[in-house]
């Protein structure tokens, strides 16, 4: 089946100054959020793979959704994670099923590549719950400038048999990156990690 | 004095809330601005200068807000404004939101009509109608803390009496505003609420053009 939306909500942080430090070009993260339906809230189900699916439609969708709220193209997108936030009927492992085992193949797609691991953060929460998406380089999970996280919140969900279901993307790392480790300049992008 | 830091949008496609789906989604959006706060930490009295300084930043915002909703200008049928101050700023900086950012988006969704007969104040004899976005831009503003939210009011851009479209969307920019930063907001939506249905005067029955009904 595909994922019931009841909202779709798609944010974009452009930081310009930090520190009284002109960041040029800006660094850019977007976060592409969808309130879905539980199809398991209320009840134990042995098998999740109605969400199994719906993370795959959603990795899709929210990632291009990012993508083009950032007005790039897919290979210029540079570190990704994704989160999630079930309603008070619903269990950790519904947002397991829609974040871990098909998601990350066409938010790949959508960013063009994506070597690496795709960080993710989950809890249970109510109408309002703020989570931080975490966020890592795409093709090197190493690249220490990249190190970061967005914070995701719906004013009024996840109702108690919703999900909210978050996919964030950037153009950039943070905005004043200045602690060494290794640069997305050197990255080989190759085993994900370095 | 105008020091933009940080530009924040959000745009929410609607499809329902429990009852039927709506064949077009509600398009609801807002943008954010964190500024430097010029005046933070010291009583002010002459704040009228920044002003005039903020009209192209609100200009800069709508058209940028109307391309994030991705909507043609024609769609957009409610708008509301507003700010959050950082603690060490007063309300009334928060004030000198009302002007630029109103007359940003009637700039922006105003000239549809006939020139001459919207500049004259006139009616064209088409249709009654002596522009767009006639109605006063609501607006709402607070002293805050960074992640402080704010519920931005939302009415109908020709006729404040629009009941089905009388709306509010929570903006809230996590990590602002900082003591010394203000938050400008602009926020518009394509119109009625997903499930409107407590009557009153429709957006196709406006008849006065006076901005309220």
């Amino acid at each position: 089946m595909s994922a019931n939306i009841r909202k779709l909500i798609v944010q974009v942080d452009e930081v310009r100054k930090e520190m009284g430090q002109t960041i040029d070009p800006p660094t850019r993260r977007a976060v592409a959020i969808a309130v879905i339906d539980n199809p398991y809230a209320g009840r134990y189900s042995e098998n999740l793979d109605e969400l199994i699916a719906i993370g795959e439609e959603l990795g899709a969708l929210l990632g291009q959704k990012a993508v083009q709220a950032l007005g790039i193209e897919p290979s210029a997108a540079q570190s990704y994670g994704k989160a999630a936030i079930v309603g008070e009927n619903g269990e950790l492992e519904h947002a397991a099923a829609i974040l871990h085992p098909k998601l990350g193949a066409p938010l790949r797609v959508a960013v063009e590549k994506g070597a690496a691991l795709v960080p993710s953060a989950k809890k249970r929460g109510t109408l309002g719950t703020a989570i931080d998406v975490p966020l890592g380089h795409k093709d090197a999970a190493f690249v220490r400038s990249h190190f970061d996280a967005i914070e995701a919140r719906v004013s009024d969900a996840p109702r108690a048999n919703e999900i909210v279901v978050a996919v964030a993307v950037t153009d950039s790392g943070r905005p004043l990156a200045r602690i060494g480790g290794l640069q997305a300049h050197e990255a080989k992008g190759e085993d994900g990690l370095r | 004095m105008i020091d933009i830091r940080r530009v924040f949008t959000q745009v929410e496609h609607i499809h329902h809330e429990f009852g039927p789906r709506a064949e077009t989604p509600l398009v609801r959006g807002a943008i954010a601005a964190v500024l430097t706060n010029p005046f933070a930490g010291r009583y002010e009295p002459d704040i009228l200068p920044m002003m005039a300084l903020l009209d192209p930043v609100g200009v800069d915002m709508a058209h940028r807000l109307r391309a994030a909703m991705d909507v043609p200008v024609e769609r957009i049928a409610t708008y509301g404004k507003g700010a959050i101050v950082g603690a060490a700023g007063e309300l009334e900086h928060g004030a000198l939101w009302h002007v630029p950012g109103g007359y940003a988006m009637r700039e922006l969704l105003g000239w549809k009509g006939d020139r001459v007969a919207y500049t004259q104040g006139k009616g064209e004899a088409k249709t009654g109608q002596p522009g767009n976005a006639l109605a006063i831009v609501p607006s709402t503003k607070k002293v805050g803390a960074p992640g402080t939210a704010l519920d931005v009011p939302l009415t109908n851009i020709n006729a404040s009496y629009v009941r089905g479209q009388f709306d509010a969307i929570e903006v809230r920019v996590p990590g602002a505003p900082a003591s010394d930063e203000i938050v400008f907001i602009l926020a518009m939506s394509t119109g009625y609420r997903v499930h409107a249905r407590v009557g009153g005067l429709l957006a196709e029955d406006i008849s006065q053009w006076n901005g309220l009904r």
